[in-house]
Order: structure tokens, then C-alpha cells, then sequence
């Protein structure tokens, strides 16, 4: 190498870009909760909000409207029971409040801990509907080969955009007890 | 080790053309030429071996049903030929030339950074071990196509999962090195006179290249973090179960995704500009404007990442603005490609090798490109999703495009790099072979796209029959028309065929034309005056 470029002084520019690696490897972590607030604030992936909403005293019931809610629901991989809607949907006007079963059947003869997760769609509709009781919102041990009737109360906000006159809700039922038990070693190998 | 590299340093300040001999001169090198050929050869060989998974692939696909592998080998094949290829054929290529012509074309004696060169080169073939060393793991090595995307990679993944990422790791580093390297070195060395705006398009385009390397491959180092520990240590980003979202994994794989699709075609658009001005013997047709469309391309790149990701169910605003800013990238590729054709316009044009492959890249790439266009319309996009089509949109732009450059670029500076001349009727030959090939390849898979083939399975239905036995004619008649690439890049690394003058082509430019064929192993130890 010749003395002109000897003197050249790499280190200023190869540490900004040192850091802009750290920075962007970073960012990609930093994008995790990121997403998570950005889904909570636009209900952007469909998962409503995992708290009871307290509907207000004087909620207006809009009967100018009609909204169908549907009910899909579904067991994790490997999840020991049923799972089911006791009715498949159900017309309500916004403001109104309604309460729908759900069946749960443990097939396995032992106790067990459960955990649904919801999921909405339209995502824009996510928002929108409320939940003052649900299932969802805990982890519920199921003994074994118990049977439960577990209730969902809702109701859509009256500000549900107009074009909205359908949207599904959907609840998947995971089986989180080696996840609570800890992680063994049979259950994560046995796929 | 360190010994011996400060004693060759001296030695070579002494002996000007004293280099070690074997294969010390090689695992020790750091002079940018060694390790661009190092790179280059690699390449080559990934190439070669990407392209034999493809013929596995083809192989199968030859006839309706199960044929000669199992769908889980299959798999594995389609994923190990997404990986090579994107990662260890058109990276590394573009990386090789880039140590090879950066230097030569600026004016610098080497790369900025000429040990981490030689390191960025070489853990390269450690991580290609360790990648296809997974494929012999019990259970057998990835099979969840190149985008890994969860929970394929996080659930229902074999342990050769762990061996897939730590490759990744390495690969990424590998390619962070390398654009630190090109940044520092398009920053520090550039000889006298030559300022930003008189640099060529070819070094231009890779440092911009190098940008988008530094911003996107740190998050795929993440995502690839993530997929370890969600798969291994319990965590659960991806895993809705625990609270986690599979669809995160997509917008954090699509936003280095995407940017990376850039990483590998904004250097053939450099190569491309180098030589249509050279064999139209015509400057090139808006050189500023060149610049700006690239860097448009480059910024646009980062907000177009959910096109790939239209049916995951996206509210109607965030579907309308990823299809307008995938559209908009539209304009500035049309810029370059319009640039490229009035370059040529009353040009005196010649159509050697290197000529013909530029000007079939120009004619393909757009085709490509066009595609992409029809792919970009939302609505569309959800009957071409995950079809044929999108298949035939992306080996388009990636070998017709892409690689259909490197040829270009392997052509125009061989006898550069090897100090003789190629066999020219070989070189046509393999031109139009691969020309033909490339076509009854890939554009048949339009059809049986719109027609609803899905990709990524090991069988189809019989009406699809005919086409895909087209397609896989196709595909063998391509990957054997690469063998005379092959012949005419080992006649001149032997040294047969005609002594290159220092520029062979007439009409082109650049300084590295004013070095002696082939390029000594130093040169510009005193910098050149640029006007």
C-alpha cells in the first residue's frame, strides 16, 4: 500500500457503520413490541383486547343496524379435547349486550390447563367489539374428563364502521400445560 | 499466521509481482484480485450445485405423481436451491466482482480492509458446510423453503433447523464484512479527481448495494435468532399459543426480503450500464438520472415489504398503499431501462458475448418486471399468489436477470482477469443456448400459473402434465448449456486463447482499461490522475 493511502483514517467511518449494525439488529428485536402496540392501537391482527371492557351506563343501542357475529372455533395442535359454540352465530344490534357458550370437554384423564386466544376479522372490526366477560381472558384448568360451559358476554361499540355487517370471531384453545409445568423434554419431541 | 502475512506485506513492496506460492497464497490472501477470483470460483461451484438441486426438482416434476423422490427430500431440494442460489451463487458473484472491480475502477491499490476481506471470503464455504452438511442430520436438513416462514421452521422443523440458522449467522456476517469493506473503500480510496459523480455506474450501484446489506441483513440475523430460540430455548415470538404471532415472522423476514431482492439485481443494473455504453461505443444515456433511480430503488425497497404478503388478511388502507409503493418502484426501473435503450439509439453496435447478454438481461429483465407489475395489483395477486406464476415472475428477474448479468460481466472482463481473450464461438454458443433454454424454462410456467398451479409441491394435476414436461426439458437443456460457460472459463484460466490487450473493447471506458491484461497482481500503488 502506498503512503497516501496509509494515511487514509478508515476508523470514523467503519464504527458508524459497526453501530448501524448493532442499531438494525437491534430495530429487528425492537420491531417485536412495536408490532404488538401497532396491532393493540389498530386491532391491525385481529386480537381483542385481553381485558373486560365496562360497558358505559348510557350506551345507545343503534336497532337502525343489524351485525352477524360468527362463532369458528378451534383446538391447538394436539390439544386433548372439543371444543365448540353452542350456536354457530348470532344478529345483534350495535350497543346491544349478548352472551354466547362456549362447550369445552376434556377427552384426557387428567387434568389439564387451557388457554384461548382470540382472533377477529375483519381486523378493522377488532376494535370495535368488546368483551365484558370471556373465557379468554385466564387460563382455565380443566380436571380431567370435565366438561365446561364456559360464557362469553359482548357487544359490538356503537361506532362499529357502517360498512361492517359481518365479522367472525374466532378462538383457538391451546393446551399450555407443559408450558406452565415447564417445558419437558417427551412433550416437545413427541411431534 | 500474522508473521507470514506482515512478511509477504514487505516482500511486496519490494518484489512488485511476489505473491506466495500454493494454497497459502490462497487461505493467506488479501490482495482484492485473489479473493475476488476466490469469490468468483465459489460462486461458480454454488452455481453449479444450486442448479443440480433444480434438475432434482425438475427431475420430479418431469411427470404427474411420485416419481423419483419423496415430497420431504423435495422439500429439502427446493429449499437448499433457494438458499445456494440466493445466498451462495448471486451474493458471492457480486461480491467477487465487487473486490475484482471496486478497486480497479476508482483507482485504489486494494479494498479498504483487506484482512476482514480475506475473513469475509472465507467463513463463506464454512457456512455452505455447515448448510448442506445439515441435509445429513437425522430427520434431514431444512425443508421449509428459503423464507423459513413460522411455524414450518419453528414447530414442524427437524433439529437441522439449529445447523440451517447458524449458517445463516454466518453467511450474514459474511455479506456485513463485505459491505463494510465496499463502503469504506468507495468512501477513502477513490484516486484523485474521481468524485462521487464521475464514479462508474457499476460502483455506484454496489454502493448503494452496500447500504441496503448493512440495514437488512442485521434483521434477518434477528429473525433467524428468533426462529432458534423459538424453536430450541421456548420462546415464543411467532407462537400464537404463547402469546406470540405467526405473521410477525413474515413482516420481519419481508422487510430484509424485500431490500435483499434489490441486493441482488442493483449490481447487475451497474454491470448492465458498463457495458451497452461500451458496445454501442455511445456514453450512457443519462448517467445523474441513473444514480437517482437506483437510490430511489434502494429507499423504496423498505416500504414495499407487505406485497409479499397481501392474502394474510391486511385492512384495505395498508393493502392500497404497499400496492402503490410497489407500483411506484415501477417508475425509476422504467427510468434505467429507458436509459439503457437510448444509450443504444443510433449507437455503432457490435454484439459480442458480453453484449448479447446485456441486451437479453435488458429484454428479460422487463419481462420480469412486468409480471412483478401484475403482481403488485392486490386483488390479482390473490389468484397468483403462491402459483406458478410467481415462480416464473422471480426466476425472470433472478436468472435472466441477475445472473444472465454476472455471465455479461464474466465475458466483458475475463480477458482482464485472465490476460487472454475467450473463445468467442463458445461464448455465443452458450449465449444462445442459455438464451433458448432460459425461455422454454421459464416461460411456460406463466401458463400453468394462471392456471392455478400451487408452488413448492412434489406433484400436480394431470392437466398440468404437458407443460411442466416442457419445463423440465427447459431446465435440463439450461443447466447442461452452463457447461460451456464452464469450458470457456477454464480455456482462459489456463491461459489458452488469444493475449488481451489491455482494452479489448473498442468503445469502452474506465480506468480499468488503462492496466495491462491480465491486471498485476498490484496495481495504482501511485493513484491516477482522473480529469
Amino acid at each position: 500500500m502506498s503512503e497516501q493511502h496509509k494515511q487514509t483514517d478508515h476508523s470514523s467511518i467503519i464504527t458508524k457503520l459497526l453501530a448501524s449494525v448493532v442499531i438494525m439488529f437491534a430495530f429487528g428485536f425492537a420491531l417485536v413490541p412495536l408490532y404488538e402496540k401497532f396491532c393493540e392501537l389498530t386491532g391491525f391482527n385481529g386480537r381483542t383486547d385481553n381485558t373486560a371492557s365496562v360497558a358505559s351506563e348510557g350506551m345507545l343501542i343503534d336497532t337502525s343496524r343489524t351485525v352477524t357475529v360468527e362463532f369458528t372455533t378451534r383446538t391447538g395442535r394436539g390439544a386433548p379435547w372439543s371444543f365448540r359454540p353452542e350456536v354457530q352465530s348470532v344478529t345483534m344490534h350495535p350497543g346491544e349486550i349478548k352472551v354466547v357458550n362456549f362447550l369445552v370437554e376434556n377427552h384426557m384423564n387428567d387434568a389439564r390447563v387451557a388457554q384461548a386466544l382470540p382472533s377477529v376479522s375483519p381486523g378493522t372490526a377488532t376494535l370495535y367489539l368488546n368483551k365484558t366477560e370471556c373465557f379468554c381472558f385466564e387460563q382455565q384448568p380443566l380436571a380431567a374428563n370435565e366438561k365446561a360451559v364456559m360464557p362469553m358476554r359482548f357487544y359490538l361499540d356503537p361506532d362499529l364502521p357502517d360498512d361492517i355487517r359481518r365479522l367472525t370471531l374466532s378462538y383457538v384453545m391451546y393446551d399450555i400445560t407443559d408450558q406452565i409445568q415447564g417445558r419437558s423434554q417427551t412433550a416437545s419431541r413427541s411431534e | 499466521m500474522s508473521t507470514v502475512v506482515a512478511d509477504s506485506h514487505d516482500a511486496h513492496d519490494e518484489h512488485h509481482d511476489h505473491k506466495p506460492t500454493g494454497i497459502k497464497r490462497w487461505l493467506f490472501t488479501t490482495n482484492h484480485k485473489d479473493i475476488g477470483t476466490l469469490y468468483l470460483w465459489f460462486s461458480f461451484i454454488m452455481f453449479f450445485l444450486g442448479g443440480s438441486f433444480a434438475l432434482v426438482i425438475r427431475m420430479e416434476l418431469f411427470q404427474p405423481g411420485m416419481q423419483v423422490i419423496d415430497p420431504h427430500f423435495f422439500n429439502q431440494m427446493t429449499t437448499m436451491h433457494g438458499v445456494i442460489m440466493v445466498f451462495g451463487a448471486v451474493m458471492p458473484a457480486f461480491t467477487g466482482l465487487a473486490n475484482w472491480m471496486v478497486p480497479l475502477m476508482i483507482g485504489a491499490p486494494d479494498m479498504a480492509l483487506p484482512r476482514m476481506n480475506n475473513w469475509s471470503f472465507w467463513i463463506l464455504p464454512v457456512a455452505f458446510l455447515i448448510m448442506l452438511s445439515s441435509m445429513f442430520v437425522p430427520g434431514g436438513g431444512p425443508a421449509f423453503g428459503w423464507t423459513f416462514y413460522a411455524p414450518l421452521s419453528t414447530t414442524y422443523s427437524g433439529d437441522s433447523t439449529a445447523l440451517f440458522v447458524f449458517a445463516m449467522h454466518i453467511m450474514g456476517m459474511s455479506s456485513i464484512m463485505g459491505a463494510i469493506n465496499v463502503i469504506v473503500t468507495i468512501m477513502n480510496m477513490r484516486a484523485p479527481g474521481m468524485t462521487y459523480m464521475k464514479m462508474p455506474l457499476f460502483v455506484w450501484t454496489w454502493f448503494i448495494t452496500a447500504f441496503l446489506l448493512i440495514a437488512v441483513m442485521p434483521v434477518l440475523a434477528g429473525v433467524v435468532t428468533m426462529v432458534l430460540t423459538d424453536k430450541f430455548f421456548g420462546t415464543s415470538f411467532f407462537n400464537a399459543a404463547g402469546g406470540g404471532d405467526p405473521v410477525l415472522f413474515q413482516h420481519l423476514f419481508w422487510f430484509f426480503g424485500h431490500p435483499e431482492v434489490y441486493i441482488m439485481i442493483l449490481p447487475s443494473f451497474g454491470i448492465v450500464s458498463a457495458i451497452i455504453p461500451a458496445f454501442a461505443r455511445k456514453p450512457l444515456f443519462g448517467y445523474a438520472s441513473m444514480v437517482y433511480a437506483t437510490a430511489s430503488i434502494a429507499g423504496l425497497s423498505f416500504l414495499v415489504w407487505a406485497h409479499h404478503m397481501f392474502t394474510t388478511g391486511m385492512p384495505t388502507f395498508a393493502s392500497l398503499f404497499f400496492m402503490y409503493m410497489t407500483m411506484l418502484i415501477a417508475v425509476p426501473t422504467g427510468v434505467k431501462v429507458f436509459n439503457w435503450v437510448s444509450t443504444m439509439w443510433r449507437g455503432a453496435m457490435t454484439f459480442e458475448t458480453p453484449m448479447l447478454f446485456a441486451l437479453a438481461f435488458v429484454v428479460l429483465f422487463t419481462i420480469g418486471g412486468l409480471s412483478g407489475i401484475m403482481l403488485a395489483i392486490t386483488p390479482v395477486d390473490y389468484q397468483y399468489h403462491d402459483t406458478y406464476f410467481v415462480v416464473a415472475h422471480f426466476h425472470y428477474v433472478l436468472v435472466s436477470g441477475a445472473v444472465f448479468s454476472i455471465m455479461a460481466a464474466a465475458y466483458y472482463w475475463l480477458p482482464k482477469w485472465s490476460g487472454v481473450m475467450y473463445d468467442e464461438a463458445l461464448g455465443k454458443l452458450h449465449f444462445w443456448c442459455s438464451l433458448v433454454s432460459v425461455n422454454i424454462l421459464f416461460f411456460p410456467m406463466h401458463f400453468v400459473g394462471l392456471a392455478g398451479m400451487p408452488r413448492r409441491y412434489p406433484d400436480y394435476a394431470l392437466q398440468f402434465a404437458d407443460i411442466n414436461a416442457i419445463v423440465s426439458v427447459g431446465g435440463f437443456l439450461f443447466g447442461f448449456s452452463q457447461l460451456i460457460f464452464l469450458a470457456v472459463v477454464l480455456k482462459c484460466a489456463m491461459k489458452k486463447g488469444e493475449k488481451a490487450p489491455a482494452k479489448p473493447w473498442e468503445g469502452a471506458e474506465g480506468l480499468e482499461w488503462t492496466v495491462p491484461s491480465p491486471a498485476p497482481y498490484h496495481t495504482f500503488d501511485t493513484p491516477p490522475e482522473v480529469k
